[in-house]
């Protein structure tokens, strides 16, 4: 029975569906599982044991009525900045650790419709903000390749309990790197979609013109159809595109021929740690082996992504956040008069990062810096996307690096721009709105690491291509077979 | 570009948020470091280029203004730091009179 957890989302689905086991007793393994592996890891803040099994009643009535559901039982695990109705949604903050959501976010309404029972809400860095799950005001997830490092973040719960097999899929979200840069860290597939696909209603907001909701997964094939499902205009959410959403959960290619990869002159391998560089390099002729055409394209404002990331997404969030002042909702610290209030119940509320973010987004807006920083950020974003247009001319697909490193050992990165670093490779297709997602591409053993550790190969496509870009990651991926297909040995081994 | 100099108490208070003075001296010196690199932004020919607007263009489109149900009030309330009847409680903003 266990082993059906293992299975990829559709072939959970099909056994549902062909009545080979029951979403109930795949509830029950599922939650057993998760009781038994979760303490080692902590992926997750919140467990909906209630929700799983209602869920699984729900399919199988409905099977049982001749319906067959697309994810017909299959456990899942969501980001806790995602609403569910009656279910407590923390966003791993003080601020909100209390919070009950009172409605469903699109993106999880469209995945029950279809089946899925979610198993819980996982943890985060609070908002979203930050590259290691460190920053949760919350929990500590660990990674289940190195009990002793970070998982990434922001979506290291998500991307922590696919890896440990826990869930068969998960929710992150990404708004300069939160599914990619974790995903590529617990050697699991992380995929953003182009900004608009997928309606970010219920998504509690960090940055908005960069939010975007994405599937985690053990498969490029699964991570196509969970978006598949995900995708498509969204009353409640105006940025969402009315563009038809192409199928992709129909067989993927299997093969790159007549595929032009892109690689980034700017990102040259040479930088990176030797091991790391070489596991790239060998990604790279694994893709011409795989019949694609490499051509160098130029990525010259790439490099100013990071600082101009760090002007936006803070801008954003500084507005955004706003709205947590202790009257309506969340937390609230009485103080000695309104303003008083809000001082206190945000300084009482939100983390270090979270502020260091508030303040330097409130900076670059106020009167005097709005156009210094603000708008010449928006203006070398501008510069940035135009470099990808240009590229994508020369090319169907861009590949480079998810990430500089495998995943770090807990507390390794104490300055806060050491930390933004991580999403060098990830941000710029961001501030592009680019489809891109990070695909196990091979380990590295670094000194002290408690065995292989896994590394992403970032793919990005031009807007709306997920199809080609799709087809490409599954070429790559049935092509070179790196994704682990059980949990990760450290963790297997802390069970035993 | 501006100064990368930033008035962590001034900030603050427009942000609303209440800073000890270690937070103010510990975020000045981390937040003063993240503006020297942003700086690098000075180095990009921008004079003749647009900001971004929307990544999507012709997106952000509306709707027609149709009335649908909404979420009911004791649902909403039930989120409320504190309540009173059918409201939220909040603290007096126009001083005791």
């Amino acid at each position: 029975m266990d082993g059906v957890l293992d299975l990829g989302v559709r072939e959970i689905a099909e056994a549902v569906n062909a009545r080979r086991v029951s979403a109930a007793e795949i509830a029950e393994a599922a939650l057993s599982r998760l009781r038994e592996r979760d303490p080692h890891v902590g992926a997750f803040l919140t467990v909906t044991e209630d929700l799983a099994r209602e869920a699984a009643r729900r399919v199988d009535e409905r099977v049982a009525a001749g319906e067959r559901p697309a994810l017909a039982g299959v456990p899942a695990a969501l980001k806790d900045n995602l609403c569910v109705t009656g279910t407590r949604t923390t966003c791993a903050s003080k601020i909100l650790e209390n919070w009950i959501a009172p409605y469903d976010a699109t993106a999880v309404r469209r995945l029950l419709d279809a089946g899925i029972l979610p198993l819980g809400k996982t943890n985060l860095d609070e908002f979203a903000m930050g590259s290691s799950c460190e920053n949760s005001a919350l929990g500590v997830t660990r990674n289940p390749w190195d009990l002793g490092r970070v998982p990434g973040g922001s979506s290291g719960g998500s991307v922590a309990a696919v890896a440990a097999r826990t869930a068969a899929f998960a929710l992150g979200s990404d708004t300069g790197g939160s599914i990619r840069e974790p995903a590529a860290f617990c050697g699991v597939v992380g995929f953003k979609p182009t900004y608009g696909r997928i309606s970010r209603y219920g998504l509690i907001a960090f940055a908005s013109s960069l939010d975007q909701i994405g599937p985690i997964a053990n498969s490029v094939a699964d991570a196509a159809v969970l978006y598949e499902t995900m995708a498509g205009f969204d009353p409640y959410d105006a940025t969402t595109v009315a563009r038809e959403v192409e199928p992709v959960s129909a067989p993927l290619r299997e093969d790159l021929r007549g595929v032009r990869v892109g690689i980034v002159k700017e990102f040259a391998l040479d930088e990176l740690d030797p091991a790391v560089r070489d596991v790239y390099a060998q990604a790279y002729r694994d893709l011409e082996r795989l019949g694609a055409e490499l051509v160098e394209v130029e990525l010259p404002t790439a490099e100013y992504g990071v600082a101009t990331y760090y002007l936006i997404a803070p801008a954003e969030c500084s507005s955004n956040l706003a709205r947590f002042d202790g009257m309506r909702y969340g937390l609230r610290v009485e103080a000695a008069d309104v303003g008083a209030t809000y001082e206190a119940t945000r300084a009482a509320g939100f983390g270090d990062e979270v502020k260091r973010r508030i303040l330097i987004g409130t900076h670059a807006l106020s009167s005097g810096y709005y156009d210094a920083y603000y708008v010449r950020a928006q203006k070398a974003r501008t510069l940035i996307a135009a470099d990808f247009a240009r590229a994508f001319a020369r090319c169907d697909v861009i590949a480079c690096p998810a990430a500089a490193s495998p995943a770090f050992a807990f507390n390794a990165k104490s300055d806060p721009y050491s930390m933004y670093l991580m999403d060098y490779y990830t941000i710029p297709m961001s501030l592009a709105g680019l489809p891109s997602l990070s695909v196990p591409c091979g380990y590295v053993t670094p000194e002290g690491a408690a065995g292989p550790l896994p590394l992403g190969l970032e793919l990005t496509g031009p807007l709306f291509a997920e199809r080609a870009l799709l087809d490409a990651a599954n070429a790559y991926e049935t092509g070179t077979r790196h994704a682990a297909k059980h949990a990760p040995p450290p963790l297997a081994e802390a069970l035993s | 570009m501006a100064s990368a100099d930033i008035d962590v108490e001034y900030v603050a208070k427009l942000a609303r948020l209440a800073l000890s003075p270690a937070e103010v001296e510990r975020f000045g010196a981390q937040l003063g470091a993240l503006l020297d690199h942003v700086k690098a932004l000075e180095a990009l020919p921008v004079a003749d280029v647009a900001a971004t607007a929307a990544v999507i263009p012709g997106t952000g489109t509306g709707r027609a203004d149709v009335v649908r149900p909404c979420l009911d009030r004791e649902t909403v309330l039930r989120g409320a730091p504190q309540r009173q009847g059918a409201y939220f409680r909040v603290p007096s903003i126009l001083g005791e009179s």
